[in-house]
């Protein structure tokens, strides 16, 4: 896969790390010159130095084989348009960009955009979620927010302890899809019966999450 | 006086071209609001000005409600950034439905592209390109300057 990686500083550098840890090709498009230097010399990734929506520079980039593009400047606007260039003239299948203001997010996918993702809005979200819920952990929005994965550590209160999955009446649209329990990860099947101290990974949609904690930890509040 | 209908009109940029947009349709009776993000840039507003000014920034979605663009019948974009007039004016065109939109652009390539997408592009270079061409075209085959090779 063929990722052109458009920004600077350390979210670039370590998105970047991230990609090629998987195997993935990383080109980085950066405007500054000493910094793009930094990049090559750290990574090894093909660094092009220029505006990431000069259509010369993207044409540098290798936007025509390229599989997807991240957009991840400062600047609304111009990942925008890096996006809107590389869709309209390279065809580039996947089109991302981070959203600085958290109201643009709904503007960018009506214009088009593929993916549109607000760290403004994910971190805030993952705040409220996560407060007053010391046992529920690692809230993961997926899909633009359509799926959400959660980890629930069962505590001595919980309603559900020594029942079978089966019997605990879990909510439609939600699934548990594994069970660590004592650093050992189990898929769980319905004849598992719950534990102390088991650490969930749910999936659900966002309509089910509250039910799904309430059917776990017994809060009616949640 | 011609007499025409009265447009509410919406300019984000107050330099040179938007303060000069904005001074004149102002005094052709029209009613203007100009936004910028610096707010020295309103002292290139004339008396002629007689509209409304907002200091923000246009990219966010907020200031652009507070401007009434949902009200206007045209909105202009002139801010020095080519990317900043892109995203306002498809904004303006796409969300709000403004009936006219234009936005001012210094790539010339860039400015091809967003042409297709339906947006009203004008380059003050390829404008002032062609009046330079055509003066030295004109001076080239004056019967005077004959002798030019």
């Amino acid at each position: 896969m063929n990722i052109i990686v458009v920004g600077g500083g350390k979210l670039v550098y370590f998105l970047a790390r991230t990609f090629q840890s998987k195997g993935y090709d990383v080109t980085i498009i950066n405007r500054e010159n000493a910094e793009c230097k930094w990049l090559a010399r750290t990574l090894k990734a093909t660094v092009v130095h220029g505006e990431g929506s000069s259509l010369q520079i993207l044409e540098e980039a290798g936007a025509e084989t390229a599989d997807a593009i991240l957009a991840v400047t400062p600047n609304d606007q111009d990942n925008l348009v890096i996006c809107q260039l590389a869709d309209m003239c390279f065809h580039v299948a996947k089109t991302m960009a981070l959203v600085n203001d958290p109201d643009n997010e709904e503007v960018f996918s009506k214009l088009g955009i593929s993916a549109a993702f607000s760290t403004t809005r994910i971190i805030s979200s993952l705040i409220e979620q996560r407060a007053g819920f010391e046992n529920i952990i690692n809230l993961i929005p997926i899909s633009e927010g359509k799926v959400n994965v959660t980890e629930v550590i069962l505590e001595k209160d919980s309603p559900v302890i020594g029942k079978a999955l089966k019997d605990i009446g879990f909510p439609e649209n939600s699934l548990i899809a594994s069970l660590i329990r004592r650093d050992n990860l189990i898929v769980p099947g319905g004849a598992t019966i719950l534990e102390v101290g088991d650490h969930l990974i749910t999936i659900t949609t966002p309509d089910s999450i509250g039910k799904v904690i309430t059917v776990l930890t017994g809060d009616k509040n949640s | 006086m011609m007499s025409k209908k009265q447009l509410y009109i919406v300019i984000v940029g107050c330099g040179r071209l938007g303060s000069f947009l904005a001074n004149k349709l102002s005094r052709d009776g029209h009613s203007v609001v100009i936004l910028d993000i610096d707010k020295s840039k309103f002292e290139n507003l004339s008396a002629e000005f007689s509209g409304f000014t907002i200091e923000g920034d246009a990219i966010e979605s907020a200031v652009l409600k507070q401007a009434k663009i949902d009200k206007a019948d045209a909105m202009i974009s002139v801010t020095r950034e080519d990317n900043a007039n892109l995203m306002i004016s498809q904004i303006a065109k796409k969300i709000y439905k403004v009936p006219k939109v234009m936005a001012r652009i210094f790539d010339l390539k860039r400015e091809e592209v967003f042409r297709q997408l339906g947006i009203e592009t004008i380059s003050s270079i390829s404008i002032a390109g062609d009046v330079f061409l055509r003066s030295i075209r004109n001076f080239v085959t004056l019967p005077e300057n004959e002798h030019i090779q």
